[in-house]
């Protein structure tokens, strides 16, 4: 494996009851690259997500990270691989009995033998980053969605991981903050020189500040490409998606009997 | 025929879901027990959830205590002075107290006022992915958040207990001795000669340390364990207020069966 992949899946799959969610996904993830997964709701994408993270063991295949074999690893060699990692949750996720500065400190105290005084400034530097210094000693229920995912973010990257996983970081904000927020991956990224990986379904945010796209769609990869190449693509899947268009091969409707058989079957048959 | 197959299909999925459920808590107790290295080495931890658990269920605990101490010593004089022996007041409350109600009803406010808030705790910390935040973290959630909230129970709720006797005999001796006016001597001589430290103190001891167990374990593991929404956190909380009473109760019985069988 050339040197300069950080991730590299090989014909992933998992199922999850018996029903399958990932049907043979193939992904290479070069450093330093900013990386979006795409799809719709229940496509699959965070479950790929946390297969890379090592949360779920994948029922076939193979994710390699930093050369390691995530799949197979036991749970004390996932722990040490975690401490280079850092993900971005949703709603951010952030520790509500602590202040902001002690969210952001909590990867700082558990894992690094810091004195006080340097992970204050540690801890202030990165908030700083994400323009939130002044916010230091607010608590989580203070802090506006926008906000707490930006410490969020500060707390992700505070042992300046080689690897930041982003499950949708754009989802419920407002358009300047989501905008913040995509500038902010981007600009972290570059700066710690990560490698970012993020799930999500904000198209425009996502075309404006990523290297490379992949789109998921029951399980499997249907189309991949720059963002130039994926503004370009004539795919049906790409196009519906990009201009959230109604018909497409993505359906709207959940599958249902026709609604004949619906609204006569029963009287037909009582 | 179809619904009494599907009856019994039912009750003997509810009784299997039961055994899982008791097979699972056992492994989580082994699993607390496993990662409970931090919850000493980092003392801050478990001393914050001995303030949680502990120092605010006190006001809860020693008036209840007091009110329980009241009330016997009103029932055990009225019963006493039948017999002409209401200088055996004190030795009747202490026993009660030490023997059964300090332990257990200490345990059941406990498990009311401390557990279930313990059970939200963990319960919302997952429904809001605070858990799995602390997993991608390479930081152990049974280790951090679960395993110092269970020692922080078991080490609170024997203390509790002897608050809560001691209450309650403060409160037999305001009603008995102030009150109504037995004997001030008698009533703590007969305590003294009556009461022994290891058949009657230290099996009460014993008793509540148990049900701290217990309670703790089923507070913690039913947060953890709870569907993560609204409605999962809510019945999780319920769980641990029934199976923590009925846990206790039963336990109780069991324990008395093999400490006192008789002998005085």
């Amino acid at each position: 494996m050339s040197d300069d992949i950080l991730v590299d899946i090989q014909d992933l799959h998992f199922n999850y009851d018996g029903r399958p969610v990932l049907q043979g996904i193939n992904m290479k993830i070069p450093r330093g690259k900013v990386v979006a997964i795409m799809g719709g709701s229940g496509c699959g994408k965070t479950t790929l997500l946390r297969c890379i993270g090592g949360q779920l063991r994948p029922t076939g295949g193979m994710v390699r990270l930093a050369d390691q074999r995530v799949s197979e690893m036991s749970h004390d060699e996932l722990y040490r691989l975690r401490r280079k990692m850092g993900m971005l949750f949703q709603f951010g996720a952030l520790f509500t009995d602590m202040t902001v500065f002690d969210n952001v400190a909590f990867p700082l105290r558990e894992h690094a033998d810091l004195s006080e005084e340097m992970i204050r400034d540690l801890v202030l530097m990165k908030l700083e980053a994400v323009g939130l210094r002044g916010a230091h000693a607010l608590m989580p229920g203070e802090l506006s969605g926008g906000m707490a995912r930006r410490v969020a973010l500060a707390r992700a990257v505070a042992l300046d991981p080689m690897l930041v996983m982003y499950d949708e970081p754009f989802a419920g904000l407002d358009p300047i903050a989501l905008g913040v927020i995509g500038q902010l991956i981007r600009k972290l990224n570059d700066a710690l020189g990560a490698t970012s990986i993020m799930v999500t379904h904000d198209v425009h945010e996502s075309l404006m500040i990523v290297d490379y796209i992949y789109f998921v769609s029951q399980g499997r990869i249907v189309a991949k490409g720059t963002p130039d190449e994926i503004r370009g693509s004539t795919d049906p899947f790409v196009h519906q998606f990009v201009h959230a268009e109604v018909a497409g091969p993505v359906r709207f409707d959940y599958p249902a009997p026709t609604i004949v058989r619906e609204f006569l079957g029963s009287r037909a048959h009582g | 025929m179809a619904d009494s197959a599907s009856s019994i299909r039912k009750l003997g999925h509810a009784v299997v879901d039961r055994i899982w459920r008791l097979g699972f808590a056992a492994r989580f107790l082994v699993a607390v027990l496993r990662y409970s290295g931090p919850s000493f080495r980092r003392l801050p931890l478990t001393l914050r959830e001995i303030y949680f658990s502990g120092v605010l269920s006190l006001l809860i605990i020693m008036v209840s205590g007091l009110f329980v101490g009241l009330v016997l010593g009103l029932q055990g004089y009225e019963t006493l002075q039948r017999y002409g022996s209401t200088e055996a007041l004190g030795v009747l409350v202490a026993l009660s107290l030490t023997r059964e109600l300090g332990p257990v009803v200490a345990a059941l406010l406990f498990a009311s006022r401390a557990g279930s808030s313990v059970t939200a705790e963990i319960g919302l910390m997952k429904a809001t992915e605070q858990l799995k935040a602390m997993d991608i973290m390479a930081v152990n959630p049974i280790a951090r958040v679960v395993a110092p909230r269970f020692w922080g129970g078991v080490i609170s709720m024997p203390l509790l207990a002897a608050l809560f006797s001691a209450m309650g005999v403060l409160g037999g001796w305001l009603i008995g001795v102030v009150f109504i006016g037995v004997d001030d001597g008698a009533f703590w001589s007969q305590m003294q000669s009556g009461v022994d430290f290891r058949y009657d103190i230290w099996n009460g001891v014993i008793k509540s340390f148990v049900f701290g167990i217990a309670v703790s374990l089923i507070a913690v593991f039913e947060g953890y364990d709870s569907v993560p929404t609204a409605e999962g956190v809510s019945r999780a909380i319920t769980r641990t207020v029934v199976s923590s009473a009925l846990a206790i109760l039963a336990l109780d019985f069991v324990l008395t069966s093999f400490m006192f069988r008789g002998t005085s």
